[in-house]
């Protein structure tokens, strides 16, 4: 080991030890730093961070049911649901009250709609009692709720008021996966089959991501391979191709696919023009998994060709030559010595087309029909049209853990500093 | 195309003309789907498909009907007017508040760097849908939804991290030589920051609000739920023609995007060579 010199301290000119004065410049300098970026952070933050926490709060809440049932979330917690035995008439009391304020403020439909997620017969339950509750004025409570409709008297009703009336519940996340639990014994049980739709879905959306990635993989390869061979004079004008239907407006591309696919379109007529089907045998090829395939493959295939591409650029020319000389026949040189090279290329473009494909959302809702619409789909009607905010934020959870795992795996394999556009 | 050389067997020729056909077979698949709508959008008929007359040349065929409408329609105006009216704020706030930061990230001393990064651009790797539905419950909480403004921010946090690349892109080249002899020279911090700084970097903005611009101009998903029918820009009006009256208007306004489309890429492609000129000047 070399020994330096010890305890020979420097100063600067006026007097301040250098190592002080060098670590105040470094902070100052990383203050200035992060004073610059602050204000986009902050933006980001208001603007889209929170609104993703916001999503995530909202696939476990739960506050409905205590603020609109406030006594009865109370008075219900000293009830051992297990027993078989309708809670006490304490319990009773309070739900008429609870029901009667909420009716006063029409928010007792609200909570019958949110239990009606977790077990079906509530909304219509929670309907009718607003309409008689005002008729219960004294007690026993217990006797005249359950006249007023039997199903107050049914054990099982009590359970699930039980299991939901904590502030947060997994409940979205059961239905998500299509499991239901059994209230009598807190059990959790995959729905039966044909009633199960979030795992079908969750599996096409994988099974059809698959599919585009590999066909963009397959068709984008000859002509990078093409373009990365050419000389730059030439493929500065080839990749035009490629860079027009990437800055296209999507809708548009959507649009040019709707017009060649269906049923009257340009196809089908150019098929019926040279013969090859006739009228009555027009194609489907719109409106179903293969609408969405051929599509989103060629609004994908940019994104597989330009990684590619910048790869094979990479790769020089002598390494195939050198193969050759020393005997490979081409065919060997290309698959053990080129092929190999664009491994970065191909894990980049698949993993990128992929990512993008799982999170589509508009050309399967415009060319998908039944059998080719997407998860997002799902999660745009619980949005806008079932108004299940919970269990829509719930799957959106799911397909963020989702992409965030395969977006680190893209992080490995190419590293976000090095991400280029265009 | 290149010459074979003449010691090129039968299979290895035939092999070399194969692949140049599949070659072109893919230029063709994702060009030909753009170029077929610009003359189904001039078509006499409500169809989306060719007539025979149109596959006849005959002038019956064609008309500028749906271009007439495109330009009349309120729904078509108010939609081009929201369009530009939101592309344009959003690629303001994203350029400024995107370069800034980009200036600051590209310091020596910037602590932090790779999780700052990884916010900063996440609203490129998390998928449209989910941030949709994010920005909709929570700037329906705080009023925000069906307001310009909301769309207009939520634009914004799309648009910027393409911005942060672009720009910071730029700055990896940067020679911190000249920032140095400027300063050697006399100049102050602001002065260097204008005349040296800036002009260096202004390609790099410039196309990075392009992107911004283009992202805004583009979306559907975000502006579909924050916005309203008050808000419909070009794509929403395109989505919602689709789903209800498919009418060949459409058509018409697909053929301007894509008019469109190509002046941009023209501009990117000038702004590229001009970067690659300076760049060319400065010592590396």
């Amino acid at each position: 080991m070399i020994k330096t010199p010890e305890k020979i301290e420097l100063f600067t000119a006026d007097g301040v030890p250098l190592k002080l004065s060098l670590a105040r410049v470094q902070r100052r300098s990383k203050m200035v730093a992060f004073l610059m970026v602050s204000p986009l952070l902050l933006f980001m933050v208001f603007a889209f961070l929170v609104p993703i926490a916001d999503m995530l709060l909202l696939s476990v809440d739960n506050s409905i049911v205590e603020r609109i049932l406030p006594k009865t979330v109370k008075s219900i917690k000293y009830w051992d649901p297990h027993d078989d035995k309708l809670p006490d008439e304490a319990v009773f009391a309070a739900m008429v009250e609870d029901i009667k304020k909420a009716k006063k403020a029409r928010e007792h439909t609200k909570i019958g709609t949110r239990l009606n997620y977790e077990s079906s017969g509530f909304a219509s339950l929670f309907r009718k009692a607003g309409r008689k509750v005002k008729k219960i004025n004294e007690p026993p409570y217990k006797k005249a709720l359950i006249k007023s409709d039997k199903r107050w008297g049914d054990i099982q009703t009590w359970r699930v008021i039980k299991q939901f009336s904590s502030g947060y519940t997994g409940g979205y996340y059961l239905a998500a996966f299509d499991l239901k639990r059994d209230f009598a014994d807190g059990s959790v049980s995959s729905l039966p089959e044909e009633d199960s739709i979030y795992l079908k879905l969750f599996l096409r959306t994988i099974l059809l991501s698959t599919t585009i990635t590999f066909l963009t993989l397959i068709i984008g390869f000859p002509l990078s391979y093409m373009l990365a061979k050419v000389p730059t004079r030439i493929s500065n004008i080839l990749i035009i191709f490629v860079l027009l239907p990437f800055w296209t407006s999507l809708l548009v591309r959507t649009t040019s696919w709707i017009a060649l696919l269906q049923q009257e379109g340009v196809i089908n007529d150019f098929l019926i023009l040279v013969g090859i089907i006739n009228e009555d045998g027009r194609l489907a090829m719109i409106h179903n998994a293969t609408g969405t395939v051929v599509a989103m493959t060629h609004i994908l295939l940019p994104f597989m060709i330009l990684p590619l591409f910048s790869v094979m650029k990479t790769i020089p020319k002598s390494y195939v030559r050198a193969a050759i000389s020393l005997g490979a026949h081409p065919w060997i040189a290309f698959w053990k010595i080129y092929f190999p090279n664009t491994a970065p290329g191909i894990g980049a473009g698949s993993i990128l087309v992929f990512i993008l494909a799982i999170g589509y959302y508009i050309t399967p809702a415009l060319v998908g029909g039944s059998s080719g619409t997407f998860i997002s789909n799902r999660i745009a009607y619980h949005m806008s049209s079932s108004l299940n905010w919970g269990l829509g934020s719930a799957i959106g959870v799911i397909l963020l853990l989702f992409v965030v795992l395969l977006f680190l795996l893209y992080d490995k394999i190419v590293g976000i500093n090095n991400m280029k556009l265009g | 195309m290149s010459k074979l050389p003449p010691y090129f067997s039968l299979p290895e020729r035939i092999w070399h003309y194969t692949f140049w056909a599949i070659c072109f077979l893919v230029l063709f698949f994702l060009i030909f789907p753009l170029f077929v709508i610009i003359p189904l959008s001039f078509n006499a008929v409500p169809y989306f498909t060719f007539t025979k007359e149109m596959l006849a040349f005959d002038p019956e065929g064609y008309s500028l009907a749906w271009y007439q409408e495109f330009f009349n329609s309120l729904n078509w105006q108010g939609a081009v007017k929201n369009s530009f009216i939101i592309a344009f704020f959003a690629t303001i706030i994203s350029t400024f508040l995107g370069t800034v930061a980009a200036l600051g990230l590209s310091r020596e001393h910037m602590p932090y760097r790779t999780l700052i990064m990884s916010l900063l651009i996440s609203p490129m790797i998390v998928p449209l849908i989910i941030s949709a539905a994010g920005m909709y419950f929570f700037y329906s909480r705080i009023g925000l939804q069906g307001t310009h403004l909301g769309v207009i921010l939520a634009h914004a946090a799309l648009g910027t991290p393409f911005v942060v690349i672009t720009v910071t892109a730029t700055l990896s080249g940067f020679d911190n030589d000249l920032i140095r002899a400027s300063q050697s020279l006399g100049a102050s911090p602001t002065t260097t920051f204008f005349k040296v700084i800036v002009p260096l970097i202004t390609p790099g903005v410039i196309s990075g609000a392009l992107f911004a611009f283009v992202t805004s101009f583009d979306e559907v998903v975000v502006v579909l739920f924050v916005g309203s029918y008050k808000q419909r820009t070009i794509p929403w009006q395109m989505f919602s023609g689709i789903r209800e009256q498919i009418s060949p208007t459409i058509l018409s306004a697909a053929t301007l995007l894509i008019l469109i489309t190509i002046a941009l890429l023209t501009t990117i492609e000038l702004l590229r060579r001009r970067t690659e000129k300076i760049r060319g000047v400065t010592p590396s």
